[in-house]
Protein backbone atom coordinates (compact mmCIF):
# COMPACT_ATOMS: atom_id res chain seq x y z
CA UNK A 1 0.00 0.00 0.00
CA UNK A 2 0.96 3.45 -0.45
CA UNK A 3 -0.41 5.34 2.76
CA UNK A 4 1.10 5.18 6.13
CA UNK A 5 -2.22 4.11 7.60
CA UNK A 6 -4.67 1.83 7.87
CA UNK A 7 -7.86 3.98 7.31
CA UNK A 8 -9.91 1.43 9.15
CA UNK A 9 -8.10 0.44 12.07
CA UNK A 10 -5.57 3.17 12.03
CA UNK A 11 -2.23 1.65 12.54
CA UNK A 12 1.05 1.43 10.32
CA UNK A 13 -0.03 0.09 7.12
CA UNK A 14 2.89 -1.93 7.02
CA UNK A 15 2.54 -3.56 9.76
CA UNK A 16 0.19 -6.57 10.41
CA UNK A 17 -2.54 -8.04 8.35
CA UNK A 18 -5.11 -5.73 7.08
CA UNK A 19 -7.64 -8.31 5.48
CA UNK A 20 -10.54 -7.47 7.80
CA UNK A 21 -10.10 -4.07 7.10
CA UNK A 22 -9.86 -4.42 3.60
CA UNK A 23 -12.84 -6.39 3.20
CA UNK A 24 -14.71 -3.76 5.95
CA UNK A 25 -13.98 -0.91 3.60
CA UNK A 26 -15.05 -2.75 0.54
CA UNK A 27 -18.43 -3.50 1.50
CA UNK A 28 -19.78 -1.44 4.92
CA UNK A 29 -17.56 0.99 6.24
CA UNK A 30 -16.30 4.57 5.52
CA UNK A 31 -12.83 5.28 6.44
CA UNK A 32 -12.14 6.27 10.22
CA UNK A 33 -8.71 6.96 10.18
CA UNK A 34 -6.70 9.22 8.26
CA UNK A 35 -4.27 7.46 5.94
CA UNK A 36 -1.59 10.23 6.21
CA UNK A 37 -1.50 10.59 10.26
CA UNK A 38 -3.72 7.97 11.81
CA UNK A 39 -5.63 10.92 13.31
CA UNK A 40 -9.61 10.01 13.66
CA UNK A 41 -11.53 11.84 11.17
CA UNK A 42 -14.92 13.32 11.75
CA UNK A 43 -17.28 11.02 9.30
CA UNK A 44 -21.00 12.23 8.10
CA UNK A 45 -22.61 9.61 6.59
CA UNK A 46 -25.83 10.31 3.69
CA UNK A 47 -28.13 7.89 2.28
CA UNK A 48 -25.61 7.86 -0.68
CA UNK A 49 -22.42 9.18 0.15
CA UNK A 50 -20.00 10.10 2.77
CA UNK A 51 -17.45 12.88 3.91
CA UNK A 52 -14.62 12.04 6.56
CA UNK A 53 -12.67 14.66 7.72
CA UNK A 54 -9.46 14.63 9.06
CA UNK A 55 -8.48 18.30 11.01
CA UNK A 56 -5.16 18.29 8.85
CA UNK A 57 -5.71 16.76 5.47
CA UNK A 58 -8.87 17.92 4.19
CA UNK A 59 -12.04 16.09 3.48
CA UNK A 60 -12.02 12.55 2.23
CA UNK A 61 -15.09 11.67 0.02
CA UNK A 62 -16.18 8.12 -1.81
CA UNK A 63 -14.08 7.76 -5.20
CA UNK A 64 -12.16 10.94 -5.19
CA UNK A 65 -8.44 10.91 -5.29
CA UNK A 66 -7.44 13.99 -3.00
CA UNK A 67 -8.77 15.75 -0.41
CA UNK A 68 -11.68 17.68 -1.56
CA UNK A 69 -11.04 20.70 0.91
CA UNK A 70 -7.90 22.84 1.42
CA UNK A 71 -4.64 22.15 -0.34
CA UNK A 72 -4.48 19.72 -3.77
CA UNK A 73 -1.84 16.90 -2.48
CA UNK A 74 1.40 17.46 -3.42
CA UNK A 75 2.24 14.09 -5.08
CA UNK A 76 5.80 14.14 -3.42
CA UNK A 77 4.26 13.72 0.03
CA UNK A 78 2.06 10.69 0.78
CA UNK A 79 -1.15 12.72 1.14
CA UNK A 80 -4.72 10.97 1.75
CA UNK A 81 -5.60 9.21 -1.00
CA UNK A 82 -9.40 10.25 -1.28
CA UNK A 83 -10.96 6.77 -1.49
CA UNK A 84 -8.51 5.10 1.22
CA UNK A 85 -11.07 1.90 0.39
CA UNK A 86 -8.50 1.82 -2.73
CA UNK A 87 -5.50 3.35 -0.84
CA UNK A 88 -6.11 -0.21 0.86
CA UNK A 89 -6.14 -2.28 -1.97
CA UNK B 1 -58.74 -29.74 15.24
CA UNK B 2 -59.67 -26.43 16.99
CA UNK B 3 -57.05 -23.25 17.17
CA UNK B 4 -55.90 -23.88 20.69
CA UNK B 5 -55.45 -27.77 19.81
CA UNK B 6 -53.26 -26.76 17.18
CA UNK B 7 -51.30 -25.05 19.05
CA UNK B 8 -51.09 -27.31 21.97
CA UNK B 9 -50.47 -30.07 19.57
CA UNK B 10 -47.43 -28.35 18.27
CA UNK B 11 -45.88 -27.00 21.54
CA UNK B 12 -46.12 -31.00 22.44
CA UNK B 13 -43.90 -31.24 18.97
CA UNK B 14 -47.22 -33.76 17.53
CA UNK B 15 -47.72 -32.05 14.74
CA UNK B 16 -45.76 -30.20 11.88
CA UNK B 17 -45.19 -26.43 12.53
CA UNK B 18 -45.44 -25.67 8.92
CA UNK B 19 -48.45 -27.52 8.39
CA UNK B 20 -49.85 -25.61 11.99
CA UNK B 21 -48.54 -22.05 10.42
CA UNK B 22 -50.50 -22.49 7.13
CA UNK B 23 -53.55 -23.04 8.70
CA UNK B 24 -53.53 -20.51 11.90
CA UNK B 25 -51.21 -17.58 9.91
CA UNK B 26 -52.00 -18.00 6.18
CA UNK B 27 -55.83 -18.79 6.49
CA UNK B 28 -56.50 -17.30 9.67
CA UNK B 29 -54.11 -14.42 10.13
CA UNK B 30 -53.38 -15.25 13.80
CA UNK B 31 -49.52 -14.81 14.40
CA UNK B 32 -47.39 -17.78 16.01
CA UNK B 33 -47.06 -18.24 19.78
CA UNK B 34 -43.53 -18.43 21.49
CA UNK B 35 -43.30 -21.40 21.48
CA UNK B 36 -44.17 -22.39 17.39
CA UNK B 37 -42.06 -19.45 16.67
CA UNK B 38 -39.36 -21.60 18.54
CA UNK B 39 -40.24 -24.60 16.32
CA UNK B 40 -39.70 -22.65 13.10
CA UNK B 41 -36.75 -21.74 14.73
CA UNK B 42 -35.62 -24.97 15.15
CA UNK B 43 -36.11 -26.20 11.96
CA UNK B 44 -33.29 -27.73 10.05
CA UNK B 45 -31.78 -25.73 7.09
CA UNK B 46 -33.68 -28.47 4.73
CA UNK B 47 -36.38 -27.14 5.18
CA UNK B 48 -35.49 -23.34 5.14
CA UNK B 49 -37.04 -23.01 1.31
CA UNK B 50 -40.39 -24.40 2.38
CA UNK B 51 -40.26 -22.14 5.16
CA UNK B 52 -39.64 -19.19 3.16
CA UNK B 53 -42.35 -20.02 0.58
CA UNK B 54 -44.72 -19.67 3.17
CA UNK B 55 -43.81 -16.50 4.80
CA UNK B 56 -43.85 -15.18 1.52
CA UNK B 57 -47.36 -16.41 1.15
CA UNK B 58 -48.27 -14.82 4.26
CA UNK B 59 -46.57 -11.58 3.42
CA UNK B 60 -48.45 -11.61 -0.10
CA UNK B 61 -51.54 -12.17 1.58
CA UNK B 62 -51.88 -10.28 4.25
CA UNK B 63 -49.42 -7.31 3.38
CA UNK B 64 -49.65 -7.23 -0.10
CA UNK B 65 -46.79 -7.14 -2.49
CA UNK B 66 -45.73 -3.24 -2.34
CA UNK B 67 -42.87 -2.78 -0.22
CA UNK B 68 -41.52 0.48 1.87
CA UNK B 69 -38.92 1.94 0.65
CA UNK B 70 -37.33 4.36 3.28
CA UNK B 71 -33.84 6.43 4.20
CA UNK B 72 -32.37 6.98 7.08
CA UNK B 73 -29.86 9.79 8.03
CA UNK B 74 -27.75 10.70 11.75
CA UNK B 75 -28.06 14.23 12.52
CA UNK B 76 -26.17 13.65 15.73
CA UNK B 77 -23.55 11.01 15.45
CA UNK B 78 -21.69 9.80 18.45
CA UNK B 79 -20.58 10.64 22.03
CA UNK B 80 -24.28 9.34 23.18
CA UNK B 81 -24.01 8.51 27.18
CA UNK B 82 -25.63 5.28 26.64
CA UNK B 83 -23.91 1.60 27.09
CA UNK B 84 -25.76 -0.69 24.15
CA UNK B 85 -22.97 -2.75 23.75
CA UNK B 86 -23.58 -2.87 20.16
CA UNK B 87 -22.96 0.43 19.54
CA UNK B 88 -20.09 2.21 17.77
CA UNK B 89 -21.66 5.80 18.69
CA UNK B 90 -21.52 5.13 22.80
CA UNK B 91 -19.35 7.27 24.24
CA UNK B 92 -18.30 4.61 26.52
CA UNK B 93 -16.17 2.12 24.32
CA UNK B 94 -13.41 3.15 22.67
CA UNK B 95 -14.72 3.15 19.02
CA UNK B 96 -13.14 5.51 16.25
CA UNK B 97 -16.51 7.31 15.44
CA UNK B 98 -16.39 10.82 16.70
CA UNK B 99 -19.27 13.00 17.39
CA UNK B 100 -21.01 14.84 14.65
CA UNK B 101 -23.65 17.23 13.76
CA UNK B 102 -25.17 17.68 10.51
CA UNK B 103 -26.45 21.17 9.70
CA UNK B 104 -30.22 21.42 8.21
CA UNK B 105 -28.87 22.47 4.57
CA UNK B 106 -27.21 18.78 5.06
CA UNK B 107 -30.06 16.81 6.38
CA UNK B 108 -31.84 18.64 3.48
CA UNK B 109 -30.17 17.22 0.90
CA UNK B 110 -30.36 13.64 2.89
CA UNK B 111 -33.78 14.15 2.65
CA UNK B 112 -33.57 14.77 -1.41
CA UNK B 113 -31.23 11.79 -1.97
CA UNK B 114 -34.11 9.74 0.25
CA UNK B 115 -36.84 10.90 -2.14
CA UNK B 116 -34.57 10.22 -5.37
CA UNK B 117 -34.93 7.12 -4.81
CA UNK B 118 -38.64 6.47 -4.58
CA UNK B 119 -38.77 6.31 -1.37
CA UNK B 120 -41.57 7.98 0.98
CA UNK B 121 -40.23 7.19 4.10
CA UNK B 122 -36.99 10.11 5.57
CA UNK B 123 -36.20 9.09 9.27
CA UNK B 124 -33.86 11.57 11.06
CA UNK B 125 -31.86 9.97 13.73
CA UNK B 126 -29.97 10.97 16.80
CA UNK B 127 -27.60 9.60 18.87
CA UNK B 128 -28.78 10.16 22.25
CA UNK B 129 -30.86 8.78 25.20
CA UNK B 130 -33.21 11.43 25.01
CA UNK B 131 -33.76 14.45 23.28
CA UNK B 132 -32.71 18.06 24.69
CA UNK B 133 -34.08 21.09 23.48
CA UNK B 134 -31.46 22.14 21.28
CA UNK B 135 -32.00 18.88 19.12
CA UNK B 136 -35.72 19.16 18.92
CA UNK B 137 -35.21 22.95 17.66
CA UNK B 138 -33.12 21.69 15.36
CA UNK B 139 -35.01 18.77 13.94
CA UNK B 140 -37.72 21.29 13.69
CA UNK B 141 -35.97 23.61 11.94
CA UNK B 142 -34.53 20.98 9.92
CA UNK B 143 -38.53 19.26 9.13
CA UNK B 144 -39.40 23.28 7.70
CA UNK B 145 -36.78 23.34 5.69
CA UNK B 146 -37.50 19.53 4.13
CA UNK B 147 -40.97 21.28 3.38
CA UNK B 148 -39.83 24.53 2.22
CA UNK B 149 -38.09 22.60 -0.26
CA UNK B 150 -41.34 20.88 -1.45
CA UNK B 151 -40.05 17.45 -0.83
CA UNK B 152 -42.90 15.04 -0.67
CA UNK B 153 -42.02 12.79 1.96
CA UNK B 154 -43.22 11.48 5.42
CA UNK B 155 -40.50 12.13 7.92
CA UNK B 156 -40.16 9.74 10.84
CA UNK B 157 -37.87 10.42 13.74
CA UNK B 158 -35.78 8.25 16.26
CA UNK B 159 -33.95 10.26 18.83
CA UNK B 160 -34.35 8.23 21.63
CA UNK B 161 -36.34 8.20 25.50
CA UNK B 162 -39.34 10.56 25.19
CA UNK B 163 -41.32 12.69 27.72
CA UNK B 164 -44.88 13.24 27.17
CA UNK B 165 -44.60 16.78 26.07
CA UNK B 166 -41.66 15.99 23.95
CA UNK B 167 -43.79 13.21 22.21
CA UNK B 168 -46.29 16.14 21.51
CA UNK B 169 -44.19 18.62 20.04
CA UNK B 170 -42.64 15.90 17.75
CA UNK B 171 -46.92 15.55 16.46
CA UNK B 172 -46.97 19.01 15.94
CA UNK B 173 -43.87 18.90 13.84
CA UNK B 174 -45.67 16.44 11.51
CA UNK B 175 -43.63 13.28 12.38
CA UNK B 176 -45.50 10.18 11.60
CA UNK B 177 -43.76 7.66 12.91
CA UNK B 178 -41.24 7.15 15.38
CA UNK B 179 -38.71 4.36 16.09
CA UNK B 180 -37.51 3.27 18.96
CA UNK B 181 -36.05 0.10 19.13
CA UNK B 182 -36.74 -2.57 22.06
CA UNK B 183 -32.92 -4.14 20.31
CA UNK B 184 -33.88 -7.74 21.67
CA UNK B 185 -35.82 -10.07 24.32
CA UNK B 186 -36.80 -8.36 27.70
CA UNK B 187 -34.96 -11.42 29.30
CA UNK B 188 -31.34 -10.48 27.75
CA UNK B 189 -31.82 -6.86 27.58
CA UNK B 190 -29.67 -6.43 31.02
CA UNK B 191 -26.96 -8.28 29.11
CA UNK B 192 -26.91 -5.53 26.51
CA UNK B 193 -27.79 -2.41 27.99
CA UNK B 194 -27.19 -1.37 31.68
CA UNK B 195 -27.94 2.44 31.35
CA UNK B 196 -31.78 2.04 30.97
CA UNK B 197 -34.37 -0.76 30.82
CA UNK B 198 -36.33 -2.43 28.72
CA UNK B 199 -39.41 -1.09 30.34
CA UNK B 200 -38.25 2.54 29.98
CA UNK B 201 -38.17 2.26 26.36
CA UNK B 202 -41.69 0.40 26.44
CA UNK B 203 -43.02 3.73 28.17
CA UNK B 204 -41.84 5.72 25.10
CA UNK B 205 -43.45 3.36 22.73
CA UNK B 206 -46.86 3.49 24.26
CA UNK B 207 -46.86 7.18 24.88
CA UNK B 208 -45.83 7.31 20.64
CA UNK B 209 -48.49 5.57 20.09
CA UNK B 210 -51.24 7.12 22.18
CA UNK B 211 -50.40 10.23 20.77
CA UNK B 212 -51.49 8.69 17.45
CA UNK B 213 -47.80 8.45 15.50
CA UNK B 214 -46.99 5.21 14.04
CA UNK B 215 -44.60 3.19 15.99
CA UNK B 216 -41.71 2.13 14.42
CA UNK B 217 -40.25 -1.08 16.59
CA UNK B 218 -37.51 -3.44 16.16
CA UNK B 219 -34.41 -5.11 17.27
CA UNK B 220 -30.84 -6.42 16.26
CA UNK B 221 -30.12 -10.15 16.14
CA UNK B 222 -27.05 -11.74 17.02
CA UNK B 223 -26.08 -10.23 20.33
CA UNK B 224 -25.45 -13.38 21.97
CA UNK B 225 -29.22 -14.21 22.72
CA UNK B 226 -30.57 -18.02 22.27
CA UNK B 227 -32.99 -19.23 20.49
CA UNK B 228 -35.50 -19.43 23.02
CA UNK B 229 -34.74 -15.32 23.54
CA UNK B 230 -35.65 -15.23 19.78
CA UNK B 231 -38.83 -16.13 19.68
CA UNK B 232 -39.42 -14.03 22.90
CA UNK B 233 -38.70 -11.05 21.06
CA UNK B 234 -40.74 -11.83 18.10
CA UNK B 235 -44.06 -12.22 20.76
CA UNK B 236 -42.90 -9.33 23.01
CA UNK B 237 -43.26 -7.49 19.62
CA UNK B 238 -45.88 -8.96 18.49
CA UNK B 239 -47.65 -7.79 21.66
CA UNK B 240 -46.72 -4.37 21.13
CA UNK B 241 -48.13 -4.48 17.69
CA UNK B 242 -46.30 -1.98 15.59
CA UNK B 243 -47.18 -0.57 12.53
CA UNK B 244 -43.18 -1.42 11.09
CA UNK B 245 -40.41 -3.74 12.55
CA UNK B 246 -37.23 -3.32 11.55
CA UNK B 247 -35.14 -6.22 11.89
CA UNK B 248 -31.42 -5.75 12.09
CA UNK B 249 -28.56 -8.39 12.35
CA UNK B 250 -25.61 -7.09 14.56
CA UNK B 251 -22.34 -5.84 12.75
CA UNK B 252 -19.75 -6.40 15.34
CA UNK B 253 -17.96 -2.81 15.75
CA UNK B 254 -14.84 -2.01 16.49
CA UNK B 255 -13.99 -0.93 20.07
CA UNK B 256 -17.47 -2.18 21.19
CA UNK B 257 -17.58 -5.20 23.74
CA UNK B 258 -19.44 -6.76 20.60
CA UNK B 259 -16.27 -6.53 18.44
CA UNK B 260 -15.54 -9.68 18.58
CA UNK B 261 -19.18 -11.79 17.92
CA UNK B 262 -19.46 -13.88 15.03
CA UNK B 263 -21.75 -12.78 11.80
CA UNK B 264 -25.16 -14.44 12.34
CA UNK B 265 -25.07 -17.36 9.62
CA UNK B 266 -27.26 -16.00 6.29
CA UNK B 267 -29.44 -19.41 7.08
CA UNK B 268 -30.05 -17.95 10.74
CA UNK B 269 -31.18 -14.94 9.58
CA UNK B 270 -33.36 -16.25 7.16
CA UNK B 271 -35.12 -18.22 9.29
CA UNK B 272 -35.35 -15.42 12.03
CA UNK B 273 -37.04 -13.26 9.21
CA UNK B 274 -39.77 -15.82 8.46
CA UNK B 275 -40.45 -16.31 11.94
CA UNK B 276 -40.96 -13.12 12.95
CA UNK B 277 -43.35 -12.67 10.10
CA UNK B 278 -44.91 -15.68 11.24
CA UNK B 279 -45.58 -14.22 14.30
CA UNK B 280 -46.80 -11.02 12.68
CA UNK B 281 -48.30 -11.08 9.49
CA UNK B 282 -50.01 -7.99 9.14
CA UNK B 283 -46.64 -6.34 10.24
CA UNK B 284 -44.47 -4.06 8.18
CA UNK B 285 -41.02 -5.89 8.80
CA UNK B 286 -38.12 -4.02 7.29
CA UNK B 287 -35.02 -5.34 6.16
CA UNK B 288 -32.25 -2.50 8.09
CA UNK B 289 -28.73 -2.94 9.16
CA UNK B 290 -25.94 -5.71 9.07
CA UNK B 291 -28.23 -7.61 6.04
CA UNK B 292 -25.07 -6.79 3.72
CA UNK B 293 -22.74 -9.00 6.00
CA UNK B 294 -24.71 -11.56 7.03
CA UNK B 295 -26.92 -12.03 3.81
CA UNK B 296 -25.26 -10.40 1.02
CA UNK B 297 -26.52 -9.92 -2.60
CA UNK B 298 -28.62 -13.74 -3.07
CA UNK B 299 -29.77 -13.10 0.68
CA UNK B 300 -31.17 -10.13 0.14
CA UNK B 301 -33.44 -11.24 -2.00
CA UNK B 302 -34.25 -14.38 -0.31
CA UNK B 303 -35.04 -11.99 2.37
CA UNK B 304 -37.81 -10.40 0.31
CA UNK B 305 -39.13 -13.46 -1.05
CA UNK B 306 -39.15 -14.96 2.56
CA UNK B 307 -41.47 -12.28 4.62
CA UNK B 308 -39.62 -8.88 4.29
CA UNK B 309 -41.81 -6.08 2.52
CA UNK B 310 -39.71 -2.95 3.21
CA UNK B 311 -36.60 -2.04 2.89
CA UNK B 312 -33.83 1.06 4.02
CA UNK B 313 -31.61 1.68 1.14
CA UNK B 314 -28.40 3.48 0.54
CA UNK B 315 -26.52 4.24 3.92
CA UNK B 316 -27.28 3.61 7.05
CA UNK B 317 -26.14 5.70 10.33
CA UNK B 318 -22.44 4.40 10.56
CA UNK B 319 -22.18 2.22 7.83
CA UNK B 320 -22.27 1.75 4.43
CA UNK B 321 -24.97 -0.08 2.71
CA UNK B 322 -24.91 -1.17 -1.16
CA UNK B 323 -26.19 1.61 -3.97
CA UNK B 324 -30.19 2.39 -3.75
CA UNK B 325 -30.07 1.58 -7.19
CA UNK B 326 -28.98 -1.99 -6.62
CA UNK B 327 -32.13 -2.55 -4.56
CA UNK B 328 -34.26 -0.94 -6.58
CA UNK B 329 -33.34 -3.00 -9.93
CA UNK B 330 -33.54 -6.42 -7.59
CA UNK B 331 -37.40 -4.90 -6.69
CA UNK B 332 -38.16 -4.43 -9.81
CA UNK B 333 -36.59 -7.99 -10.57
CA UNK B 334 -38.81 -9.33 -8.34
CA UNK B 335 -42.26 -7.75 -9.11
CA UNK B 336 -42.53 -5.92 -6.02
CA UNK B 337 -43.55 -2.55 -6.41
CA UNK B 338 -42.86 0.33 -4.39
CA UNK B 339 -44.90 1.59 -2.12
CA UNK B 340 -46.28 4.95 -2.94
CA UNK B 341 -47.17 7.64 -0.78
CA UNK B 342 -50.46 8.29 1.26
CA UNK B 343 -51.20 4.57 1.04
CA UNK B 344 -51.49 2.20 3.86
CA UNK B 345 -49.44 -1.27 3.99
S1 LIG C 1 -29.01 4.92 22.95
FE1 LIG C 1 -28.78 4.62 20.72
S2 LIG C 1 -26.99 5.84 20.13
FE2 LIG C 1 -26.95 5.63 22.36
S3 LIG C 1 -25.60 3.88 22.74
FE3 LIG C 1 -27.74 3.10 22.68
S4 LIG C 1 -28.08 2.50 20.54
FE4 LIG C 1 -26.23 3.80 20.58
ZN1 LIG D 1 -6.20 -2.12 9.28
ZN1 LIG E 1 -4.64 13.38 8.51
Amino acid sequence: MNEGFCGWCGKPGAEGDHATCRQRLSSIDPPRYCTSCARRMVVQITPSGWTARCSRHGTFRPGVSGPAAGAPPDPAKAGPAGDPTLSLA
Amino acid sequence: MTAAAERTAVEQGAEDILAVARAQVLERGEGLTEQQVLAVLRLSDDRLTELLQLAHEVRMRWCGPEVEVEGIVSVKTGGCPEDCHFCSQSGRFPTPVRAAWLDIPGLVEAAKQTAATGATEFCIVAAVRGPDKRLLSQVKAGIEAIRAAGLDINIACSLGMLTQQQVDELVAMGVHRYNHNLETARSHFPQVVTTHSWEERWDTLRMVREAGMEVCCGGIIGMGESIEQRAEFAVQLAELGPHEVPMNFLIPQPGTPYEDYPVVAGSEALKTVAAFRLAMPRTMLRFAGGRELTLGDLGAEQGMLGGINAIIVGNYLTNLGRPAEQDLRMLDDLRMPIKALNETL
